[in-house]
């Protein structure tokens, strides 16, 4: 394990807050909007940012403004945060499995960290990884995150609508540019990321499936078959 | 600030910390088998699959705009440029896609 960090040039917590850059900017015009939208629904500056230091989930807290603003009870809207982030479950499970040996506590502090983002950039890196580039990784996204809500808030208003539009395909090109390359090199991987592409999309579009249950049901199913393909075909790589 | 609200607050809190910390508390000092150890390797590539698509193509109601993101993104990361190139790529396709609509 020790060895993996000599290697590297940076330190850990360094290493950690470079990657995290790219989450910090991919947030900025999510969580602008956030703030925005906040005040419009009616909730004060000070419960915007409760919400985003607290929960620290985009998409629930956008469904929880919707929500509120619809007349659902706290009850409904929590239940509903609940089922949207079942597959936060999954990505720690997962990257429990690729996590250095690092004191509990450090552990259940990085893990209030774990978003689709966070996960997906900390999942990529080559090697293991520990609690001090987790925190470098999670400060970059959540400084973002809280701090923006605020600014959003503050100024009544996000970027101008067409950056606001064009920056709307930011996350989801990190996301394109963290899978591209591990694309190249595995067709395994081709398999997993296509095959559970299709189940979400066949998940969202004919059963209609809530966001949360879509992706956990899809990722689950294609990281199955996947290794039930290899295990009967014989060539695991382990 | 209103006393609801910051119980609802403090609800999605705690509903979103646990699915988050629960695997390292359940899972820490546990040998899975070696099938669900693969089937957990497998997760991220499977989730990374499913956050994409289809959910890119709908960025916004006109979907030639995830369409060109899209394909500037696959593009600029399949040439090999580091992620943040491909997200500046992919945002500058798309202002430039703004100009002309």
């Amino acid at each position: 394990m020790e060895t993996t960090w000599a290697a590297g040039k940076m330190a850990p917590f360094r290493q950690g807050v470079q990657a995290g850059a790219t989450i910090a900017i991919g947030y900025m015009p999510i969580a602008l909007a956030f703030g925005l939208l906040a005040k419009t629904t009616g909730l004060t500056f000070a419960e915007t940012v409760l919400m985003s230091i607290v929960v620290f989930a985009g998409a629930s807290q956008y469904i929880a403004l919707s929500l509120l603003s619809a007349g659902t009870g706290v009850f409904e809207i929590v239940l509903t945060t609940f089922v949207l982030n079942i597959r936060h479950f999954l990505m720690s499970a997962s990257l429990n499995e690729k996590a250095g040996p690092d004191a509990l506590w450090k552990k259940a502090l990085y893990a209030f960290g774990i978003t689709d983002e966070t996960f997906s950039v900390a999942a990529m890196k080559e090697g293991t990884i520990n609690a001090s580039y987790m925190f470098g990784l999670i400060a970059m996204a959540y400084g973002s995150w809280v701090v923006n809500s605020g600014i959003g808030y503050a100024a009544g208003a996000g970027l101008p609508e067409s950056l606001q539009e064009s920056m709307s395909i930011a996350l989801y090109a990190m996301f394109i540019g963290l899978l591209v390359p591990a694309l190249k090199k595995q067709r395994k991987i081709v398999w997993l990321a296509g095959l559970s592409a299709l189940f979400n999309s066949i998940g969202t579009f004919a059963f209609h499936l809530s966001k949360g249950w879509s992706i956990v049901l899809a990722t689950l199913l294609s990281a199955i078959i996947v290794q039930w393909l290899m295990k009967e075909g014989g060539n695991d790589d382990e | 600030m209103n006393s609801a609200i910051v119980w609802m607050i403090i609800g999605m809190g705690i509903v979103t910390y646990l699915p988050r910390l629960l695997p390292f508390l359940l899972l820490g000092g546990v040998e899975l088998p070696s099938f669900w150890q693969g089937v957990l390797k497998n997760v991220p590539y499977a989730v990374l699959g499913a956050l994409i698509i289809p959910d890119v193509f709908f960025i916004q109601d006109d979907l030639s705009f995830g369409v060109i993101g899209f394909a500037a993104a696959v593009i600029t990361a399949w040439l090999g440029a580091n992620v943040m190139i491909v997200v500046l790529a992919a945002v500058a396709a798309l202002s430039l896609y703004s100009l002309f609509v």
